[in-house]
């Protein structure tokens, strides 16, 4: 394995070629929550680089907001339809917020972190619903999207967005994947454990924060990109509101930390878990969907992975054993 | 592992079961996709009597119960299989849903929508995955002016928000000039339905009565905010004598409540322009004298209209849910209506054959259809966009009804309070509404 392949590398490639295989053999319905999985999936994937070192923020959705509306205000106001020149200008925006942001919020930690989120979120919310210029309400819609010289058109359009999204994803979760391998990315743990030894080894806890906060800034906002492309429309109330923020922490905490293509998973089965209890129980899906959640933190506090550790560990338990009968044997 | 094994076949056995039942069972019927608010601030105003209007007029239909011309049974013979779902959640997942009631469930057509917001945002998506669309409530013209300049599949069966706002304009200026001496002024929510709202009211009130001055500070407060008591102190302190307010559901009742412990309603003379959603419920509570409307004939408007299918309408519905039907009832039962009069019209256009999609769109497009209150014209954005007439009065206690009725009540015709077809309401009221013609 080179250094950047290893088993996590390998493992999201597949993804990406299952993806592409599936995309011709599944209704459009299907592609649609995928798509939206991949998105949502990307904040999750946000909130697990802060998680990993004891932070969650409870507002997210400020950057899935400032991703998805980046986009949507490029294409109204400036006529470019091109993703790569939307996303890209989505995920810098909200990067660079969360930059800004960072030199407040590194300071923090805990509940006041994760309260200090929602205001920052709450705000943008606020400053969405009330001007008429951003949409108000009612929100914008988006026009047709290009592909450099490309347009594509009829079903070939959610085709193309599809690959482009899968695409761009498993780059971004790469590229996540390898942060968290690397010096700075091992720093998380350490933040959590124990800040004081970290400062100690030479190490600025806050500027390790601040990194995080900004990678995560970044990833929420090509998840809000994603988004805003796939719905084709944005408004304050499924990008930027609370209980959206909500969605984020509850795909976070279904998927577990152990592994970045974790909430992915998290994402899609939560797609599904809320379409099913929508169309099954139409009066009272949000009940169906807290007690998904109430059954999570019961029996897999540390979410699904926790059964793919399980498995390893259980894997390597049993590698040991005969290894070591054999070693009796000889 | 083997008894797991067994209970992981059972499981499988049912869900298919269960599903060829479901494939079996739809054959023969239209499946009719119907998205109202089941849960949050929308519900009570909005979406719950909008369910059970869905409700009654689907079982008269189905049961052939309905008086001429809706006597037959079925949508073209065939009963709807009505699939109800909650509109609650943003956008983002309204067009998931949508996504998924046409291409996983398979229905033939939806037909609801209440939230301006719903509307907008699925309105290029229902024309993309070919499903015909009647949205019922939602006001914004945007959806035709905008977003969908060239509709196939998406209609709307009742006026948008600007002819509504239009006729209170038009109401206060002729019934009440003596208020406006001290101008008006306006308290609706700072979000896209208060700020149209408030600014179509204004542009109107320009044309109706040009020397009446808006006060210099209107009040936005923000949605579902529930706490008015600044507002009220404001407006008490204000010389206007007419409040021009868009308030729904729970922060009118909020609303409401405040301003009466204050005596707010005996200073101000308040024209409610979807007042109308809660003055049902509050009965008794709800102030007199205050202008309020509808945005058509409905609800409190509709009772007294004396045909065979109103009559029915009001009698199964006092019977079945103990009140009065308001608005968003006659308005959801509208749109479910239109939706009966193009099957039925389709097939006999048809020679007697169950229609094929684009032919009940044809037999929408455009039409002229008998509703519950008064007649639906669909007449704007290419036969796509309805204009019913609107109606406006001021509410008075019925001591020996024991319930809210409206007098003083002006009907005025579609043509006097909305854009002719091919113009945008906007520039319509900025131009002086051109070509309006009031009988």
């Amino acid at each position: 394995m080179t250094k950047y392949m290893d088993q996590t590398g390998w493992a999201l490639t597949l993804g990406l070629a299952v993806l592409i295989v599936v995309n011709f053999f599944i209704p459009e319905w299907f592609r649609a929550i995928l798509l939206l999985s991949l998105a949502r999936g990307s904040v999750a994937l946000g909130l697990l680089v802060l998680w990993r070192c004891g932070l969650i923020s409870f507002g997210h959705a400020l950057f899935y907001g400032f991703g998805a509306y980046t986009v949507a205000l490029i294409v109204k106001y400036l006529g470019i339809t091109d993703v790569f020149l939307t996303v890209a200008c989505g995920v810098v925006v909200a990067g660079g917020f969360a930059w800004i942001l960072g030199f407040l919020l590194r300071r923090y930690r805990g509940i006041f972190f994760a309260l200090l989120n929602l205001a920052f979120s709450m705000i943008l919310y606020g400053v969405l619903a009330k001007l008429e210029s951003l949409g108000s309400t009612d929100g914008i819609s988006l026009e047709q999207t290009t592909y450099l010289w490309y347009e594509p058109e009829g079903a070939a359009n959610k085709t193309t967005l599809f690959f482009f999204a899968a695409v761009m994803t498993w780059a971004v979760a790469m590229a996540v994947h390898h942060y968290l391998r690397s010096t700075l990315g091992y720093m998380t743990t350490a933040v959590r454990e124990n800040e004081i030894r970290l400062e100690y080894l030479g190490y600025s806890a806050e500027r390790a924060i601040h990194v995080k906060y900004t990678i995560s800034g970044l990833v929420g906002g090509f998840g809000g990109a994603i988004a805003a492309m796939t719905i084709g429309h944005v408004d304050p109330d499924s990008m930027a509101y609370w209980p959206i923020s909500g969605d984020f922490v509850f795909i976070a905490i279904l998927s577990g930390t152990g592994n970045v293509g974790a909430p992915f998973i998290g994402a899609l089965l939560y797609e599904l878990i809320r379409t099913y209890a929508f169309e099954q129980f139409p009066g009272i899906w949000q009940l169906i969907m807290g007690g998904t959640l109430l059954l999570i933190i019961m029996f897999l506090p540390n979410g699904l992975w926790s059964l793919v550790d399980r498995w390893n560990q259980r894997r390597k338990e049993r590698n040991r054993l005969e290894a070591r009968a054999q070693e009796e044997k000889a | 592992m083997k008894r797991v094994q067994g209970r992981t076949a059972v499981l499988l056995a049912s869900v298919a079961s269960v599903a060829l039942v479901a494939g079996a069972a739809s054959a023969q019927t239209v499946k009719m996709g119907i998205p109202t608010f089941l849960t949050g601030a929308g519900a009570p105003a909005f979406g719950i009597p909008a369910k059970e209007g869905v409700e009654l007029i689907i079982r008269g239909i189905n049961n052939g119960e309905l008086p001429a011309p809706y006597n037959s049974v079925g949508l073209a013979g065939r009963k709807i299989e009505p699939l109800i779902y909650d509109e609650a959640g943003g956008g983002t997942k309204q067009v998931t849903e949508l996504r998924n009631k046409v291409q996983k469930d398979g229905v033939d057509l939806v037909v609801g929508y209440i939230s301006s917001g719903t509307c907008a945002a699925v309105a290029r998506v229902a024309e993309e995955v070919k499903v015909l669309t009647l949205m019922t409530v939602c006001g914004t013209p945007r959806v035709f002016e905008e977003l969908v300049k060239k509709p196939k599949y998406l209609f709307r069966t009742m006026s948008h928000g600007t002819g509504n706002n239009t006729g209170a304009a038009r109401y206060i200026a002729a019934k009440h000039p003596e208020l406006l001496k001290d101008g008006f002024i306006g308290l609706n929510q700072n979000y896209a339905w208060g700020q149209d709202s408030w600014r179509d009211f204004s542009l109107a009130m320009k044309i109706v009565a040009p020397d009446v001055k808006p006060a210099r500070k209107q009040q936005f407060p923000k949605l579902f905010s529930g706490q008015y008591g600044s507002e009220i102190s404001a407006l008490l302190r204000a010389k206007p004598k007419v409040v021009h307010s868009s308030f729904w559901g729970g922060d009118l009742e909020a609303f409401i409540a405040q301003a009466n412990a204050r005596g707010l309603f005996k200073r101000k003379t308040f024209i409610l322009t979807v007042g109308e959603t809660v003055a049902y419920r509050l009965g008794r509570k709800f102030p007199e004298g205050q202008i309020i409307g509808t945005r058509g004939p409905y609800g409190m408007y509709a009772v007294g209209i004396d045909t065979p299918l109103n009559n029915w309408f009001q009698k199964e519905y006092r019977k079945t849910y103990g009140y009065p039907p308001a608005q968003p009832t006659y308005q959801y039962a509208q749109g479910i209506l239109g939706a009966k009069y193009a099957y039925d019209k389709a097939m006999k256009d048809n020679g007697g054959k169950f229609p094929t999609t684009d032919q009940v769109i044809k037999a929408l497009e455009g039409a002229t259809y008998t509703s519950l209150a008064g007649t639906v014209r669909m007449a704007l954005s290419n036969g796509h966009q309805a204009v019913t007439e609107d109606r406006w009065g001021v509410t008075v206690w019925d001591e020996k009804k024991g319930e809210m009725v409206v007098k003083d009540v002006v009907v005025f015709q579609p043509e006097c309070v909305n854009p002719p077809d091919g113009v945008l309401s906007v520039p319509w009221l900025e131009g002086g509404m051109q070509g309006a013609k009031c009988g």
